[in-house]
């Protein structure tokens, strides 16, 4: 057995629970001095063993010693499981104790055995909860924006319901652990022969519950209520702070450019309009381009291409599908033969807008790319010019599909690309 | 020239200032106005033929305006909405609250001062992506309570797909052998139905813009 992973920067005294048995008292020593964590643990085992003072001496321990620095890689903080264990530990440690008293003959009565066993694992199972909470909720969330970061458009929700799922466990821990409590009390009254007159005290008790309940019940509504608000707020606070990154590496950086270039009317119309179509896409909740291509829909596929064949060549390509669907290998084809059209219609269209329209309906697919050029003479075509004839023509009917290109009534030329599914 | 006299709503100055003087040389400017009580007060003092309208101010929005504007005077002008966004739900709503046409901001000025003209002579305008979006609202399978304004018809289909394809009535006309008048009546009907029908897609946009209809 190794020393904990807290050793090499430890050199004050830290429960180190991450590497520790139960609260980490042993192996926080280990660390600490520079000894083998078996040989301290042996070591408590047998003070407690001879007499008790082990067991002292560690509850001590626990309760005076403070736990690792937060956030420290050695500090990784109890799981529901983790304080589910604690609190059978307490329990068996505490029952060999109490054995080993009876054992000396330092004893009382039986009956005290198992109400002490509860009340014990009730109790760690509380104090874990109520102490250990807190701190599980500071490492939690600073990483939860990060997660939450490819999401953007809803990260609230999620948040929220992992919240609520760590608080619903956090109860339920803290009922078993009250409900251990209450079991040990029964279990005594019950051994001491005390429950008749329990009764009359629950009747009392009762009534002061009610009592208490009545008045402090605003003063824990409002608690709740403010406690509710401050998460909520903490993760608009979070979403602000994304938005704004958001805007400071594209739109702040597009007005800086735009400003730098400004003597350049045609760079600066290419430059609003990229930042328009990116923002765009953004608010829409599409991933952004530095993406995989090839992850996503037609739609996203096609706009991915407009904007490189816009950029490259400054000429606006609009978008717009009717019917979307997901990408295979055949749809990756149209996307690229549109892609080639598109570039064509941006060389060859005068300068004029290029509009793509796709429609995905019943297991066909349609593309069709138009520009407002001089338009198209197939046959004027030289044969070393392959792009229509093996990226658009060619490729489409590899892949079980055709094209078409024409010359568009009122000018300019129209490719259209049709892709039938078979089944 | 007795061409249509334009209000200019919008609640950017800046942007005022673009379109009017994109449109001076080729429209008569009737006024302009910076929010929506000020475009209704306009409307009533100028009494415009078209309004172009943006579709997101503060109070209400264009759709305000309209529906205001309805309320008031027995013939009201025709709205023209012009706005940056191209969201479904911001399009169909102030279609349904009584626009004939929608354009986004990035149309040139010559574009735009045909698509006034269009509007003022009765006729619906559609941008390419106004047309994708009918399409794709009008796609699934009807509803239940068959209605001739919840289905397109086919011919209405293709001229609207021509449309998105990036077509101009005229060569919609010349490629299926029609007269452009008929384009022009396929278009305003497909308006009527995007006004009038109870599709899902169409109620749901519009509501998700708080217009109740």
């Amino acid at each position: 057995m190794t020393t904990g992973p807290g050793s090499t920067s430890a050199k004050i005294l830290r429960r180190d629970r991450g590497a520790g048995w139960i609260g980490g008292v042993a192996a926080g020593i280990a660390s600490r001095f520079g000894i083998d964590v078996s040989l301290v643990r042996l070591a408590f085992v047998v003070a407690t063993a001879a007499g008790g003072f082990g067991l002292g001496a560690y509850l001590l321990a626990w309760i005076l010693i403070p736990s690792g620095e937060p956030g420290s890689p050695g500090s990784r903080l109890p799981t529901g499981r983790a304080a589910v264990e604690v609190a059978l530990g307490t329990g068996l440690l505490l029952l060999a104790a109490l054995l080993t008293f009876r054992a000396l003959g330092i004893w009382f009565s039986d009956a005290v055995v198992w109400p002490l066993v509860l009340i014990a694992s009730g109790g760690a199972l509380l104090w874990r909860q109520s102490l250990g909470g807190p701190d599980s909720g500071a490492e939690d969330s600073p990483a939860r924006p990060l997660a939450g970061a490819p999401a953007r458009a809803a990260p609230a929700p999620e948040a929220l319901a992992a919240e609520t799922r760590r608080a619903a466990a956090a109860i339920s821990r803290t009922g078993i652990g009250i409900a251990l409590v209450i079991a040990a009390g029964f279990v005594f009254l019950q051994a001491t022969g005390a429950l008749g007159a329990a009764r009359d005290v629950l009747l009392a008790l009762i009534a002061a519950v009610v009592v208490l309940g009545v008045i402090f019940a605003p003063w824990v509504v409002r608690l709740v209520r403010s406690l509710t608000h401050e998460r909520a707020e903490r993760i608009r606070s979070q979403e602000r702070a994304e938005m704004a990154a958001h805007l400071h590496d594209s739109v702040l950086q597009t007005l800086a450019m735009v400003q730098r270039s400004a003597g350049d009317p045609g760079e600066v119309a290419a430059i609003a309009r990229r930042q328009e179509r990116e923002l765009r896409g953004w608010l829409a909740g599409r991933p952004s381009r530095g993406s995989d291509p090839l992850e996503g829909s037609l739609a996203v596929a096609l706009e991915a291409a407009a904007a490189d064949v816009e950029e490259r060549y400054g000429v606006p390509v609009e978008v717009v599908v009717v019917g979307d669907r997901d990408l295979d290998a055949n749809h990756e084809a149209i996307v690229a033969a549109a892609r080639e059209a598109m570039t064509n219609a941006a060389k060859f269209g005068g300068g004029s807008t290029v509009d793509v329209y796709a429609e995905s309906a019943s297991g066909r697919t349609q593309v069709f790319i138009r520009d407002r050029g001089p338009g198209f003479d197939p046959a004027a075509v030289p044969g070393d010019r392959r792009g229509v004839r093996d990226s658009i023509v060619g490729r489409m009917e590899r892949h079980g599909g055709r094209a078409r290109v024409a010359n568009a009534p009122g000018g300019g030329t129209e490719v259209e690309l049709v892709l039938e599914e078979r089944q | 020239m007795s061409g249509p006299r334009v209000l200019i709503v919008d609640d950017h100055q800046l942007f005022r200032a673009g379109v009017r003087a994109e449109l001076e040389p080729l429209l008569e400017i009737a006024g302009e106005a910076s929010g929506v009580e000020e475009a209704v007060t306009a409307i009533e003092q100028h009494a415009p033929d078209v309004v172009l309208l943006d579709v997101h101010m503060p109070d209400g929005g264009g759709i305000e305006v309209i529906r205001r504007t309805a309320a008031r005077t027995e013939s009201p002008p025709c709205f023209l909405a012009l706005s940056v966004s191209d969201a479904a739900e911001d399009v169909i709503a102030v279609i349904r609250a009584g626009a004939r046409g929608y354009v986004t901001k990035n149309i040139s000025g010559e574009e735009l001062a045909d698509a006034v003209r269009r509007v003022h002579g009765g006729d619906a305008v559609f941008s390419p992506r106004l047309a994708g979006f009918v399409l794709d609202a009008f796609a699934g399978p009807a509803p239940q309570q068959q209605s001739e304004l919840d289905a397109l018809t086919a011919r209405e289909r293709e001229v609207l797909q021509h449309i998105a394809r990036g077509y101009m009535y005229k060569e919609i006309a010349l490629r299926l052998d029609i007269s452009p008048k008929t384009v022009e009546a396929h278009v305003s009907s497909v308006l009527r139905k995007l006004q009038l029908s109870s599709r899902h897609e169409l109620t749901r946009w519009a509501a998700e813009r708080g217009l109740d209809l």
